[in-house]
């Protein structure tokens, strides 16, 4: 226990270094911007005396290292700025559409999970047979197929050519449906981007559950119940397959950031009202200041869910404490 | 003699070996192009606009007349040479800050990996189109962008390596024959870390593909005359196009696909030939 208490207070020190380098990559971004990103810090509707006003007491004119502390004071206080295109502070403005990507995340994550897992037990269990051989080809076929482009292709197979699912947004426009409908139409349009989104993570998540069931199924323990008699069934699904879940729970933490990253690109195909689709909106209407908050928030979201994965790794992982 | 067993290994792997003779064609296409297609990169043919495909215009013609046949072969070479161009730079700097990281460990090992871990919390695509948007739609950037955000992979593998085999005796035996770490590093370090760099080098390639496509896509990469298959992809981003014409964008679509799928076939036949502890 205090090995890995150690091994967390060290990897909650090297998380400060980390977060001031989010921080510098942040502002040397917001610095490049054009235009001057201090007048976007202020409320717009300002009077013009007042803003130059703020404007020193921003830091407009100070040496760039005093810039940057101002800066971060600033950010660390939650004023991240004003967007240009909703006239709102950046931090509402991502908590508005927050939701909607966690929502779908979830969704996509359940969805991955599911098939991933027994999938890749079939596959480490009838290793080498055609079985085996299709899963890996279709892992194979996932990990190499653009996202988007097989969103395109659902789109038009599903939603345009046989017309049983919308094509984008995440509700019906001009209907005010509540309740059991409501939901209904949300799962509707949700279960595209949910595909998609799932595609890349089930991938990767099935070829590691095989190596590592492939693995455990030859560990002295597997071996052990086998010889005592138990059933070949019974020994992969309570004794190999609860050491594996304890596993794949940190790769799926581990997979949080690429969420975010192919949320960007589905959430953009579908319309889907998210973080993903805000972010590329804000890209193509200049709105730098949105661009630069949501940037911070995602690097930030991502280191913690990395240290949060590598603290269950350590905590799952028993052997640690014998190194 | 190891070269024909890793080669015979690599070809005992069926799908390795498709997917190898897949992409050799696909570079060659994009290489001989101009002796492939009867039309310019960007030959506009005003008598035929989004036309279907037919013999004349093998996969019909785009809003603006231009043959997509053409424009696909010209692409592969604009996709296929940023995937290897990004690798190469992913290679030159992940190799070398990963080199110094476990060769000289402490600070300066602390340092280089706090840079990385950094570099790794950003999400590729939310970084990729800011960075995009700041520089700028272009063949260099798009290559700079992926480059610089990439090499932090291979950096771990190689630290990850060096730390494992400089305790070695061999290194030690190099070290009293008098050779400065220079020369350690490059002559008895580096060729050991060479078989994991070159699955990964494989792997980035196939990223660098995807990342390309999704980039241009989103009309953040490369910029229209010139054609990438990112590029001629998000034609199907108009509703029409969706629907009717099929042949502009499923194409593309296919050639990204499959050659990302060959490389990560490659690769894979790779890891496994060139893994020692595998049996001959």
């Amino acid at each position: 226990m205090i090995v890995l208490q150690k091994y967390v207070f060290r990897r909650l020190i090297q998380t400060i270094p980390v977060l001031i380098g989010i921080s510098i990559i942040v502002f040397i971004l917001v610095k490049l911007q054009p235009g001057d990103p201090f007048s976007s810090m202020m409320d717009p509707n300002l009077s013009q005396e007042m803003k130059e006003k703020m404007l020193e007491q921003l830091g407009y004119n100070d040496p760039i290292l005093i810039q940057y502390f101002k800066w971060l004071m600033q950010a660390l206080q939650g004023n991240l700025g004003y967007s240009i295109q909703f006239k709102q502070p950046v931090l509402n403005v991502i908590g508005s559409r927050l939701g909607n990507t966690v929502i779908l995340s979830i969704c996509s994550m359940i969805l991955s999970i599911l098939i991933a897992i027994p999938c890749g037990v079939i596959s480490a269990t009838k290793q080498f047979t055609k079985t085996d051989y299709i899963v890996t080809v279709f892992a194979f076929i996932g990990l190499s197929i653009p996202s988007f482009f097989f969103g395109m292709i659902l789109i038009k197979v599903f939603s345009v050519n046989l017309g049983w699912l919308p094509i984008s947004g995440m509700v019906t426009t001009g209907v005010n449906l509540t309740g059991l409908s409501f939901v209904i139409d949300v799962a509707k349009h949700m279960l595209l981007p949910m595909i998609v989104l799932a595609l890349m993570n089930t991938a990767s998540l099935m070829r590691y559950t095989r190596s590592d069931m492939i693995e455990i199924l030859k560990t002295d323990y597997i071996r052990t119940a086998r010889s005592k008699g138990v059933r070949k069934r019974n020994v992969i699904y309570q004794h190999a397959l609860k050491n594996e879940l304890l596993t794949l729970i940190t790769v799926v933490t581990m997979q949080i950031p690429s969420l975010l990253s192919g949320a960007l690109l589905t959430e953009t195909i579908f319309v889907w009202p998210g973080i993903g689709r805000l972010n590329y909106n804000a890209v193509i209407s200049r709105d730098y200041p949105l661009i630069m908050g949501i940037v911070m928030m995602v690097a930030i979201i991502s280191l913690f869910t990395n240290l949060l994965a590598d603290i269950l790794y350590a905590a799952v992982d028993k052997r640690i404490e014998f190194d | 003699m190891l070269k024909h067993v890793i080669l015979a290994r690599f070809l005992k792997n069926k799908l390795a070996a498709i997917g190898f003779c897949l992409l050799i064609i696909f570079v060659l296409a994009a290489i001989f192009a101009p002796f492939l297609s009867g039309y310019g990169r960007d030959t506009i043919d005003l008598m035929n606009i989004e036309s279907q495909p037919s013999l004349r215009h093998l996969f019909g013609t785009d809003e603006l007349g231009r043959d997509v046949f053409t424009r696909l072969l010209y692409g592969g070479r604009i996709s296929l040479g940023i995937a290897v161009s990004a690798t190469v730079l992913q290679l030159l700097i992940g190799v070398t800050l990963g080199c110094i990281s476990g060769f000289y460990g402490g600070w300066i090992d602390n340092a280089i990996m706090r840079i990385v871990d950094t570099i790794m919390c950003f999400p590729f695509f939310v970084i990729a189109i800011t960075v995009a948007a700041l520089a700028g739609p272009s063949v260099w950037n798009v290559i700079l962008i992926i480059g610089l955000l990439q090499w932090t992979g291979v950096a771990r593998i190689v630290r990850a390596e060096i730390l494992s085999i400089k305790q070695s005796e061999f290194i030690e035996a190099a070290r009293a024959m008098g050779l400065n770490s220079f020369e350690i590093i490059i002559n008895h370090l580096l060729p050991n870390t060479l078989s994991p760099v070159i699955v990964n080098a494989t792997l980035a390639v196939a990223q660098g593909i995807l990342m390309e496509a999704g980039l241009s896509f989103l009309g953040l990469g490369v910029k229209q005359p010139e054609p990438s298959w990112g590029n001629i992809l998000s034609a199907a981003q108009s509703m029409r196009v969706l629907q009717y014409e099929w042949w502009l964008w499923i194409p593309a679509g296919v050639l990204v696909f499959l050659s990302v799928l060959s490389i990560n076939f490659v690769g894979d036949g790779l890891r496994d030939a060139l893994d020692p502890k595998m049996n001959v």
